[in-house]
């Protein structure tokens, strides 16, 4: 038994390496597109080995069949001479019908899976522990010190966005628009005020009622983004504050990373932040990670690379 | 509160939600910056006032109520600036106003490409 779990282990995983290698180096797009749908479909396989059907789940639907239809779609409008040697348009076509019944029968499996959700959840253990997160609400305590590796990833992942944007070649410069409406920049600079209390407001109340860093840094990033507008960041776009903006950028996730990885110095597990240091910890963190959604934001609105 | 004013919270809610649900359905699919900032500001200000009085109805104390609508009046003022800041620097940008083609010139402008 074991070996023929083993056997079938190794084929998984040597079947991944070759699926990737032809996703990435076959010369036909299609062909490509096929082995990176078939790919995620064995990672759904893995994920089930590994005893983690939900994530197999969401591998399947999300990886082989929302990219896969994504990269179809985007194969069908590439000019046919940059799709050597296929039709995906016609292919697309007929595969549409399965495709969305296979959608369907994801959507009612999710669907069962949620009627089948430990009931009344977990809200009674998070409550149970809360005096050892260092903060006094449940939330703050699942994102920043329970669960805190998911929030930590979903940083890392808007850092990505930024990345892929800038990517994309220089930012489009914001003209100041003074010119036509002069009263406007003006009534977006009265507003400012507002813009730094309220988040410092919500980053305050993330301690002990519903706020914390996700809100604060999405109004600091509106307010910036108005700032953006009337022109009155300009240095966002100099050469020599380009390390600055770097550096702020990667603070909050470089300051989580810290965190953790002094837990797991401390304590031995990554993440694990001492109970004394809980408090102080988190509230550091908060205001890094504040900090940098409100900078990827406005980047994002550049849509470019700055300065460069 | 009174039955009464649950129930009519409840309908300003829903309200506010479906003008929230219109102006993301415009946000995706109107063709150009200046359609896309007019269903965002008009439809999705509507139903937040909509879900803010809602939600202000079941509000604690007038307190309570107040900073809600509160919440309203500042989205109110900050879209309603940034959406003209938006649109005026596309148009300093050189964005020109999406124009309503008709069906047969659409089809003759796409019969040369295939």
């Amino acid at each position: 038994m074991t070996a023929l779990t083993l056997g079938f282990d190794l084929l998984l995983a040597a079947g991944l390496v070759w699926l990737g290698w032809q996703a990435l180096f076959l010369p036909r797009r299609f062909a490509a597109v096929v082995h990176f749908m078939a790919f995620n479909l064995l990672m759904a396989l893995v994920w089930v080995r590994l005893e983690a059907p939900d994530i197999a789940l969401a591998e399947a639907a999300i990886g082989a069949g929302v990219t896969g239809a994504l990269l179809l779609t985007a194969l069908g409008r590439l000019p046919s001479a940059a799709a050597v040697g296929s039709h995906p348009q016609q292919w697309h076509r007929y595969w549409r019908y399965p495709a969305i019944f296979a959608a369907c029968v994801g959507a009612g499996w999710l669907a069962w899976g949620v009627q089948r959700l430990p009931r009344p959840g977990l809200a009674a253990e998070v409550t149970a522990k809360l005096d050892a997160t260092g903060v006094s609400h449940a939330v703050t305590a699942v994102l920043l010190n329970i669960r805190a590796l998911d929030t930590l990833l979903e940083v890392a992942v808007m850092l990505g966005a930024v990345m892929l944007v800038w990517s994309l070649g220089p930012a489009l410069r914001p003209f100041a628009p003074a010119t036509s409406l002069p009263g406007l920049p003006a009534l977006s600079r009265l507003l400012h005020p507002l813009f730094l209390l309220v988040p410092t407001y919500l980053l305050w109340r993330g301690a002990h009622a519903p706020g914390g860093a996700f809100p604060a840094g999405a109004v600091l990033g509106a307010g910036g983004i108005l700032l953006l507008l009337a022109d009155r960041v300009g240095w966002m776009q100099q050469p020599r504050f380009k390390p600055l903006l770097r550096l702020l950028l990667v603070a909050g996730l470089a300051l989580f990373l810290a965190v953790g990885l002094g837990g797991l110095l401390l304590t031995g597990t990554f993440l694990a932040i001492p109970q004394a240091l809980a408090k102080s910890a988190i509230l550091a963190v908060e205001v890094a990670t504040a900090l940098s959604i409100a900078l990827m934001l406005m980047a994002l609105y550049l849509y470019g690379e700055p300065a460069r | 509160m009174t039955e009464w004013h649950e129930a009519l919270s409840h309908l300003l809610i829903v309200a506010g939600a479906l003008f929230f649900l219109t102006g993301s359905l415009g946000f995706i699919r109107f063709p150009d910056v200046f359609t896309r900032l007019h269903a965002l500001t008009k439809a999705d200000n509507l139903g937040l006032g909509l879900l803010c009085s809602g939600l202000a109805l079941q509000a604690g104390g007038l307190a309570e109520a107040a900073k809600i609508m509160l919440v309203w009046l500042l989205v109110l003022l900050a879209s309603g600036i940034g959406a003209t800041l938006v649109a005026s620097t596309a148009d300093a940008c050189g964005i020109r106003p999406w124009q309503n083609r008709t069906g047969a010139s659409r089809e003759a402008r796409r019969e040369p490409h295939e």
